[in-house]
C-alpha cells in the first residue's frame, strides 16, 4: 500500500532524509519513531506530496506520488503535525469543505461528514466555531478530515501530541481499529504507543533507518526489554550531534 | 470544480468575518465622500462620473485592495493550512484562481454598491451611460490588478502586516507612475524615454482611456497580462517554497 523507495531530501547542504526505503502493507500499523529533527515529518510530507523529494519515490497503492500526484493524493488521508485548521469555520463547515474538495457531493458528502464526526467523537462541538475548540478537539477535527473519503492509506504526524491521557487512549484505539483495513503510518515520540497500537515500528535517526521490526522483536533487540533503552542506544541526542 | 469549492470557502470566510463589511463600508464612505467634496460632484455641473467619481478610485484601491488580499496566502502559511491544501488532490492553480476570484468578488460587491451615484447623475442630467459602464470596468480592472500584486506578495511571506506594507508600497508606486504631476517632476530629472517607461508601468495610462469611455483592446490586454503574470509568479513562488 505504501512503498517508499530510496527517498532522499536535501535542504541546501543538509541531508534531512537519506535513501529511506520501507513498505507498509494493508492491515499494518507502522510506528515511525525518532528524535526531533530525525526527518520524520519531512518523510511524511514527501509521501503525502506536500514537498517533492530530491530523489526517490513514494508509491501509494501502486501510484507514484512523483509521476501522478493528483491521483496518488486521493488515496491518502493526512493529519499534519500541528493539526492546522481554518479557524473561522465551524467543525461541520470545515469537514464539508474538505469533503467537497475530495470530490464528494450531495448525500455522499453529508454521510461522510456525519460518519467522520461520529468516529472522532465530535458530536458535541459539530456546530461550534473552530477557534473556540480545545487542543484535543482541534486534533480530532483534523483527524476527521483525514478520514472523510475513507482513504486506503493514513499518514498521521504525531496524532496524540498534546492530548490528555483519555484522549490518547481513544486515538490509539481508533488507530488500532482503522489499521485492520488500512495501511497506517504514524509518527510519535511516545514509546509506549508503539506497544499499544503498532504492528511494526521503525526508528530513524538523521534521515536513516536504524532499527526495524515488530514491537516484540525490538524489545528483544534492546536486550533489557525496554524500548527506551533501544531508542537511546540507536539514536543520537541533539547535544551529541552539536558536539 | 475544486477552484469553485475554494472560491466558496474564501468568499464565506470574507463575509463570516468583519473584513468584507469593514472594507465595503470604508470604500463606500471614501468614494462618495471624495466625489462630493474634492470631486465637486454637485458644483461642477457635469453629467459624468469621470473626474468626480472614478478619478478617486485608484487612490482608494492602492490602500484598501491589499487589505483584502493580504491574508490569501500569508494566513495559510502562518496557520499551516497550506499543508492541507498541498495534500488535497487539487492543483495550485485551482487554489490561486479560487482565492483570486473570491477577493475580486468582495470588490465587485463593493463597487456595485456605489449604484446610487449612477442613479443620482442620471436624475440630475443626461450622462453617457456607456462611458459610466466603461469607467466601472476600468475601475474593477485596476482593483483586480492591485489584488493580483497583493496575492503575489502574500505568497512570499507568512506575515500579513509585511504583506500589507509591501503591497501598498507597490500599488502607490503604480498609481503615482503616470500621474501627471508626478511625471512632470520626473521629466525634469530624467530622459523622455525613461519617463515613458515609468508611465507605462502606471495604471493611469490604461485606466484613463477606459474612464473616458474608450474600450481599447490594448488596455484590456495590459490589465489581463499584468494580472496573469502576477498569478503565474504566485504559483512559481508557492512551488519553489515547498521544494
Amino acid at each position: 500500500m505504501i512503498e517508499v523507495e530510496t527517498l532522499t531530501k536535501q535542504f541546501g547542504s543538509k541531508i534531512a532524509v537519506n535513501n529511506l526505503s520501507f513498505t507498509v502493507k494493508k492491515g499494518e500499523v507502522l510506528g515511525f519513531l525518532g528524535p526531533n529533527g530525525a526527518g520524520k515529518s519531512t518523510t511524511m510530507r514527501m509521501i503525502t506530496g506536500f514537498i517533492p523529494p530530491t530523489s526517490g519515490d513514494a508509491k501509494l497503492c501502486g501510484i507514484s506520488m512523483v509521476d501522478r500526484p493528483a491521483e496518488a493524493k486521493t488515496k491518502i488521508g493526512y493529519l499534519p503535525e500541528s493539526a492546522p485548521l481554518y479557524n473561522e469555520m465551524t467543525v461541520t463547515g470545515f469537514l464539508k469543505f474538505c469533503a467537497s474538495i475530495r470530490g464528494l457531493t450531495g448525500t455522499a458528502k453529508n454521510d461522510a461528514v456525519e460518519r467522520a464526526i461520529e468516529t472522532c467523537f465530535l458530536n458535541s462541538v459539530a456546530l461550534q466555531s473552530i477557534d473556540t475548540l480545545s487542543k484535543g478537539y482541534r486534533h480530532r477535527t483534523c483527524l476527521a478530515q483525514a478520514l472523510l473519503h475513507d482513504p486506503e492509506v493514513l499518514i498521521l504526524d504525531e496524532p496524540t501530541d498534546g492530548l490528555d491521557p483519555n484522549q490518547k487512549f481513544e486515538v490509539r484505539q481508533l488507530i488500532k481499529r482503522l489499521g485492520q483495513t488500512k495501511a497506517i503510518l504514524f509518527s510519535t515520540h511516545i514509546l509506549e504507543e508503539v506497544e499499544a497500537s503498532c504492528t511494526r515500528a521503525v526508528i530513524v535517526d538523521r534521515g536513516v533507518i536504524v532499527a526495524d521490526g515488530t514491537p516484540s522483536e525490538l524489545l528483544a533487540q534492546s536486550g533489557t526489554g525496554s524500548l527506551t533503552d533501544l531508542f537511546r542506544a540507536v539514536t543520537s541526542s541533539d547535544t551529541e550531534a552539536a558536539a | 470544480m475544486s477552484s469553485c469549492t475554494i472560491y466558496k470557502r474564501e468568499l464565506s470566510s470574507y463575509f463570516s468575518q468583519p473584513t468584507a463589511y469593514a472594507i465595503i463600508v470604508i470604500f463606500l464612505s471614501l468614494s462618495m465622500g471624495l466625489a462630493f467634496s474634492f470631486g465637486k460632484f454637485m458644483s461642477i455641473g457635469d453629467a459624468s462620473l469621470e473626474w468626480t467619481f472614478f478619478f478617486w478610485q485608484p487612490w482608494i484601491y492602492m490602500l484598501l485592495a491589499p487589505a483584502v488580499g493580504m491574508k490569501l496566502w500569508a494566513d495559510e502559511q502562518r496557520t499551516g493550512t497550506i499543508e492541507l491544501l498541498g495534500t488535497f488532490p487539487v492543483s495550485t492553480w485551482s487554489c490561486i484562481l479560487g482565492k483570486f476570484f473570491a477577493a475580486a468578488t468582495v470588490w465587485l460587491v463593493a463597487l456595485l454598491l456605489t449604484f446610487p451615484i449612477v442613479i443620482t447623475v442620471n436624475y440630475l442630467g443626461n450622462p453617457d451611460n456607456g462611458a459610466i459602464l466603461a469607467g466601472y470596468i476600468g475601475s474593477f480592472l485596476v482593483c483586480c490588478t492591485f489584488l493580483a500584486i497583493t496575492m503575489l506578495v502574500s505568497a512570499c511571506t507568512r506575515d500579513q502586516v509585511v504583506c500589507l506594507i509591501v503591497s501598498v508600497a507597490i500599488c502607490v508606486t503604480m498609481v503615482l507612475c503616470g500621474y501627471d504631476d508626478f511625471t512632470r517632476e520626473l521629466g525634469k530629472a530624467a530622459s523622455p524615454g525613461a519617463v515613458e517607461a515609468v508611465v507605462s508601468m502606471g495604471v493611469w495610462d490604461h485606466f484613463s482611456s477606459l474612464n473616458q469611455g474608450l474600450l481599447r483592446l490594448q488596455d484590456l490586454v495590459w490589465f489581463a497580462s499584468f494580472i496573469f503574470v502576477c498569478l503565474l509568479g504566485t504559483s512559481a513562488i508557492l512551488s519553489s517554497k515547498r521544494a
